[in-house]
């Protein structure tokens, strides 16, 4: 069981808990505002980007070339920045805060 | 295991130049290949433009046949984002519960009637039927309205020997106008109403806006649909053993149909107008010349995706560009998707295999380059479960 809290684009902080799938699926299955996932998790659509706190980093991991790559163009991205379809969910994550991050 | 491929022409070129090159009514275009140009160049409109003489960003150029400028796809930045956001909830409702369920209802009926017959050609027989009939969903008209655009056959732009038929889009044109004019008398709950009272900058769409997005909705939507689902019907008839694999593991769906999507990428390529002298991979671009961005050859870029040109049905990690990127991606995406997921839900439940009878390819001329995208007919006979 990990806990992972979003903190979308009007402030609200939503917190959620999860076991197994992506942190995508959690968030669509949870109606978190700003996160659609429209490709259904194969980081095609770039509609799942967050921002990971920096303290929270070592537990998330960098990003993959794949999302740095689909990212590279993107006004909102940073160092920080994650497709979370691309992070599944476990233990490890317990705790982390992801902020949703803004798009055109 | 022949007749479902989809080559990749595009290799060479994309590997060395990374560019193409074919003439279009004497306005070339210079094609660009390489998933990441694509996506720079598709990022870039300031430099290549959208909102350039109407038609003239479509391959083959419908500058001639066409002067209603169609929305949003036709606007750049930051006009474009005006009429997108008067769009894009609408388009959102293939997500709703009741949509889904009404899309699962038409694909069902559709495959139970094919399933009673000798023979089907698929083309005309299954896709556009169900396309056009799944299309009554997205506008919120009333079902019968599918016989109408069925009975225009698949090609309302395109007619044999005859890439661009100004008198076949005149009946897509007139039927439009007309369909405005009666949802000015009688308001209804479709979208052609919705249009009519929304609202840009404080002021109502005018008609002639409407009817932009309304000749979008219907041309972007029909071959592109149409040849996902031929082709998904070709793929499936050789590979039987996939409708098993689907049947057993239905959570492999999603990536199942992102990976036909990117395989049979069913808009080739789309251009792009130059607003200055400018350069794509060291190549010099005229301004006022045109590029394309071409969506199939960077689906099967070796560079990102590994055996590019094998069909994994279970691809985890498949950033295709196949619905555009950025800026224009695919407002009709949601729908598209929600009409691959159904068909690639219901067809291993009920179907249990299918043999290719007849078939002629569908091969697009793009100068030195000739495109599988799909097929003019295919005859096939489905067997039950
Ligand atoms: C598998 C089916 C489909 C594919 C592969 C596809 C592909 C694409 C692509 C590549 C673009 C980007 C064009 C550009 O950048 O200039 C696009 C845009 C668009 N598509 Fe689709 N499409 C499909 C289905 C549909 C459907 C069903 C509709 C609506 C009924 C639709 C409506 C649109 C519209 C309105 C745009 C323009 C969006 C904008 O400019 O903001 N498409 N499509
Ligand atoms: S859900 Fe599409 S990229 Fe993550």
């Amino acid at each position: 069981m990990a806990k992972i809290t979003f903190i979308t684009r009007d402030n609200e902080t939503i917190e959620l808990e999860g076991t197994s799938g992506s942190v995508m699926q959690l968030a669509v299955d949870n109606n978190v505002a700003g996160i659609d996932g429209d490709c259904g998790g194969v980081c095609s659509c770039a509609t799942c980007h967050v921002h990971v706190a920096p303290e929270h980093q070592a537990k998330t991991g960098e990003a993959t070339e794949i999302e740095t790559d689909m990212l590279e163009l993107n006004d909102y991205a940073n160092e920080q920045s994650r497709l979370c379809c691309q992070m599944e969910i476990s233990e490890e994550l317990d705790g982390i805060v992801l902020q949703v991050a803004e798009s055109d | 295991m022949k007749k479902s491929k989809l080559p990749d022409p595009f290799a060479a070129a994309r590997q060395t130049t990374g560019l193409g090159k074919m003439d279009d009514q004497n306005d070339p275009v210079t094609m660009v290949l390489g998933l990441k140009d694509v996506r720079k160049c598709a990022h870039a409109w300031k430099a290549f433009q959208s909102g350039a003489t109407p038609g003239r960003i479509v391959v083959p150029s419908e500058v001639a046949i066409r002067t209603t400028r169609q929305i949003p796809f036709e606007v750049d930045p930051p006009e474009h984002k005006d009429y997108r956001n008067l769009v894009e909830p609408w388009f959102k409702r293939p997500l709703e519960e009741e949509y889904s369920a009404i899309l699962s209802q038409q694909i069902n009926d559709i495959v139970d009637e094919v399933l009673t017959k000798d023979s089907v050609e698929v083309v005309e027989g299954f896709s556009l039927r169900l396309q056009s009939r799944a299309l009554t969903l997205l506008l919120n008209t009333p079902f019968e309205e599918a016989e109408t655009w069925i009975s225009w056959g698949t090609h309302v732009f395109r007619s044999h020997g005859n890439d661009l038929d100004g008198d076949k889009a005149n009946i897509l044109y007139d039927y439009i106008d007309k369909r405005i004019t009666q949802a000015i008398k009688n308001p209804s709950n479709d979208l052609y109403s919705m249009l009519l009272q929304a609202e840009k900058d404080g002021k109502k769409l005018t008609r002639e806006e409407v009817k932009g997005v309304m000749i979008l909705t219907f041309a972007g939507g029909r071959d592109t649909v149409i040849n996902a689902v031929t082709n998904s019907i070709a793929y499936f008839a050789e590979h039987p053993k996939s409708l098993e694999q689907l049947k057993e593991s239905p959570e492999m769906v999603n990536n199942a149909v992102e990976e036909l999507i990117r395989y049979f990428s069913p808009l080739t390529h789309m251009g792009r107008v130059a607003t200055q002298d400018t350069q794509v991979c060291e190549h010099a671009i005229k301004a006022d010349s045109r590029i394309s961005l071409c969506w199939a050859s960077a689906n099967r870029d070796e560079r990102t995706f590994e055996n590019p040109n094998e069909v994994i049905l279970d691809r985890k990690v498949n950033p295709h560009v196949a619905f555009g990127f950025g800026t224009h991606n695919c407002l009709g995406a949601t729908h598209a998707r929600q009409i691959m997921r159904t068909l690639l839900t219901t067809l291993p439940k009920k179907v249990k295999s299918i043999d290719i009878l007849e078939y002629k390819e569908n091969i697009e001329e793009l100068g030195e380059f000739k495109r599988k995208v799909g097929y003019d007919n295919l005859t096939v006979q489905f067997n039950k479960k």
